[in-house]
C-alpha cells in the first residue's frame, strides 16, 4: 500500500511537470527549460512505476528500452528539419502502437471485471487502431511514398461506411461477451484498416490538418489506456496532447477557411471545377538587376515564404539577403502563413534552422495591418496564401481564407519558376497587379544572385 | 465509484490542456507537437507494468517487450527532436 501511495504521489508530481513543461512552451525564451522539466516528469514517473509496481521481469523491459532509447537517439539526430511532420507521424503511429499493446497485454492477462472495463478497452482499441495505420499513411504522404493526390475509388463511402458499422456491431457482441478474443481481434483488425481508408482520400495540402487530428487521437487513446489499466497519469497526459491536436487542428483549418468535416470527408464525390478565367493579362517580368535596384532604396521588406521555399533549398539564401538588406538599413521581417509549411509552425522551424532571428517571424494577423505601409514584399514559394480573390471574389474556391496582404506592399516581387498555378489548382490574379514584378527562375538561384548584386555593388 | 473520479480528473486535465495550449504562439507549434508526442509516451509506465508483471506467455512478452521498445522510441525521439528544434530558436544579439 504504502509503496503505491509513493507511485501515485510521483504521478502527481509528474503532472506538474509536463503541465510546466506546456506553460514553458508559451514563450521562446523559456521553452527548452519546459522541454527539460517535461522531461524530468518523465522519468520520475518511469522511476517511480519501476519501483511501485512489484516488477518481476527486468529482462524485457531493459530489452524494449535499449532497442527504442537506441532508435529513438538514432532517428531524432538524423531527421532534417524539412522531414519533421512525417517525423512527427511516425511517433504518433508508435504512440498509439504501445497503447494498443498495452492495452491487447492487459486484456489477455487480467480479461476485463466491469462494463466500463470493455468498453474503455472497446474505444482503446478502436482509436488505437485507426491512429496507427492513420499515422503510417500521413507518415507515407509526407515521405513522398505514397502519392500526396487523394486516393478515391467508386463505392467508398459505402465501404466506409460498412467498415464503421462492422466496428460498431461487432463492438456490441464483445461488449455482451467480452471473452471472446475473436472479436477483440476482428475489432482490432477492422479499425486498423479504416485507419487506412482515412486517410488515403485526404490530399497533400491538407496534411497539416491530418497530423493535428492524429495528434488528438493519439492523446486519447493514451487516455483511455489510462481507464483500461486505472492509471491517473495517463488519463492526465492523454488529455492534455488531445487537447493540443483539438486546438491545433482548428487552428490549421480556420487558416484554410475550412471545416474539419470538409477536410477529413470532403474529397469523397466532389471534384473542384477549375474555372476559366475570362480575360488574359499579361504579367510583368522583372530582371534580377532592375529588382535589386528597388531593393537597394528599400527601407522595409517583408519575405513571404512557402513551403517552395524549402523545396528549392533556399533558406540559408534568404537569410544572407536578410542581413545584406538590414546592413542597407533597411527593416526585414517574415510573414508566416499558418499553412505555409507541412504541418503547423513547421515554416517558423525551417526558418529558425537557417538562423533568422525569431523575433522576425511574424504571424499573419501580427503583419498584415503594417503591410500598407512596406516598400517591397518577396513572395517566394508561396501562392494560394497571398491571392487577393479570397478577400473579394465569392466564386473563387478559396474566397473566405485568412490571406497576408502582400498586395497592399508599395511594390511586390514574385519568385516563381513559371506562370503555373498553386497546390490549389487556382489562378493568383496578385501576378497581374500594378505594383507586382515577376522574377522567373529558380527561388534559390535568383536569391543568391540578388545576394551577388548586393556584394558587388558594396564593393564599389 | 472509482470511475468518476477517473473521469473528474479527465475532465480537469482536458480544461488544463486548452488553458495551457492556447498560450502557445504559432511561432512555436511545431516544437509543441514534439513535445505532445514526448509526454504522450506516457504509455511507456503502462508498457512496464505490461512487460514487468504480465508478461508471463510467449504473446504477451511480446506484446509487452515492443510496447516498451515503441514507448521509449516516442519519449527519447520526442524529447531529442524538441530539444533540437527549440535550439534553434535564437534572437540576434
Amino acid at each position: 500500500m504504502n509503496s503505491v501511495f509513493l507511485m501515485n504521489f510521483v504521478y502527481i508530481i509528474s503532472s506538474v511537470l509536463f503541465a510546466f513543461g506546456l506553460k514553458f512552451l508559451g514563450s521562446p525564451v523559456s521553452a527548452r527549460k519546459g522541454n527539460i522539466l517535461s522531461a524530468l516528469g518523465m522519468l520520475l514517473a518511469v522511476i517511480a512505476t519501476l519501483a511501485g509496481s512489484h516488477i518481476i521481469n527486468f529482462q524485457w523491459i531493459l530489452l524494449g528500452v535499449l532497442v527504442g532509447a537506441g532508435l529513438g537517439i538514432l532517428v531524432a539526430f538524423r531527421a532534417a528539419m524539412t522531414q519533421m511532420p512525417q517525423m512527427i507521424a511516425l511517433l504518433h503511429g508508435c504512440g498509439a502502437l504501445a497503447s494498443v499493446f498495452v492495452d491487447w497485454t492487459a486484456y489477455q492477462t487480467q480479461g476485463t471485471s466491469d462494463l466500463t472495463d470493455v468498453i474503455t478497452l472497446y474505444l482503446s482499441i478502436v482509436i488505437g487502431g485507426l491512429t496507427v495505420t492513420g499515422s503510417a499513411i500521413a507518415w507515407g504522404k509526407l515521405s513522398e511514398k505514397i502519392t500526396g493526390k487523394p486516393i478515391l475509388f467508386t463505392g467508398q463511402k459505402w465501404f466506409n461506411t460498412a467498415i464503421i458499422l462492422a466496428i460498431l456491431i461487432l463492438g456490441l457482441m464483445f461488449i455482451l461477451d467480452p471473452t471472446r478474443h475473436d472479436l477483440f481481434l476482428a475489432i482490432l483488425g477492422l479499425s486498423c484498416i479504416f485507419g487506412i481508408f482515412m486517410v488515403i482520400p485526404i490530399g497533400g495540402a491538407d496534411m497539416p490538418v491530418v497530423i493535428s487530428v492524429l495528434n488528438s487521437y493519439s492523446g486519447v487513446v493514451a487516455c483511455t489506456t489510462g481507464f483500461v489499466i486505472h492509471n491517473t497519469l495517463l488519463i492526465v497526459v492523454g488529455a492534455l496532447v488531445g487537447a493540443n491536436g483539438i486546438i491545433l487542428s482548428i487552428i490549421m483549418c480556420k487558416a484554410m477557411n475550412r471545416s474539419i468535416t470538409n477536410v477529413l470527408f470532403g474529397a469523397f464525390g466532389n471534384v473542384v471545377k477549375k474555372k476559366d478565367t475570362a480575360e488574359k493579362k499579361e504579367a510583368k517580368a522583372i530582371s534580377v538587376e532592375d529588382a535589386f535596384l528597388i531593393l537597394e532604396n528599400a527601407k522595409s521588406v517583408v519575405v513571404i515564404p512557402g513551403y517552395g521555399l524549402a523545396v528549392a533549398q533556399a533558406q540559408h539564401a534568404v537569410r544572407e539577403l536578410g542581413e545584406l538588406l538590414e546592413k542597407n538599413s533597411c527593416d526585414v521581417k517574415y510573414a508566416i502563413h499558418p499553412v505555409a509549411g507541412r504541418m503547423p509552425g513547421h515554416m517558423n522551424v525551417l526558418l529558425a534552422e537557417a538562423n533568422i532571428s525569431y523575433d522576425q517571424l511574424m504571424e499573419m494577423d501580427a503583419i498584415n495591418p503594417l503591410m500598407d505601409s512596406v516598400d517591397v514584399a518577396i513572395i517566394i514559394g508561396a501562392n494560394d496564401v497571398v491571392n487577393p480573390a479570397s478577400r473579394h471574389d465569392k466564386s473563387s474556391p478559396i474566397y473566405g481564407m485568412p490571406i497576408i496582404n502582400a498586395d497592399k506592399a508599395k511594390t511586390v516581387f514574385v519568385l516563381k519558376r513559371s506562370m503555373a498555378t498553386g497546390f490549389a489548382g487556382i489562378e493568383n490574379e496578385l501576378f497581374y497587379y500594378d505594383n507586382c514584378r515577376m522574377i522567373f527562375g529558380d527561388a534559390k538561384q535568383t536569391v543568391q544572385a540578388l545576394v551577388a548584386e548586393f556584394k558587388s555593388s558594396q564593393q564599389h | 465509484m472509482e470511475l468518476i473520479y477517473l473521469l473528474f480528473i479527465l475532465a480537469l486535465s482536458i480544461f488544463l490542456g486548452f488553458a495551457l495550449i492556447s498560450r502557445v504562439p504559432p511561432l512555436l507549434h511545431t516544437p509543441l507537437m514534439s513535445e505532445a508526442n514526448a509526454i504522450c509516451g506516457i504509455i511507456i509506465i503502462g508498457a512496464l507494468i505490461a512487460a514487468g508483471t504480465q508478461a508471463n506467455s510467449p504473446l504477451t512478452i511480446v506484446l509487452g517487450t515492443s510496447a516498451v521498445a515503441l514507448a521509449s522510441f516516442n519519449v527519447v525521439g520526442g524529447y531529442l527532436v524538441t530539444e533540437r528544434m527549440l535550439k534553434m530558436f535564437k534572437k540576434k544579439s
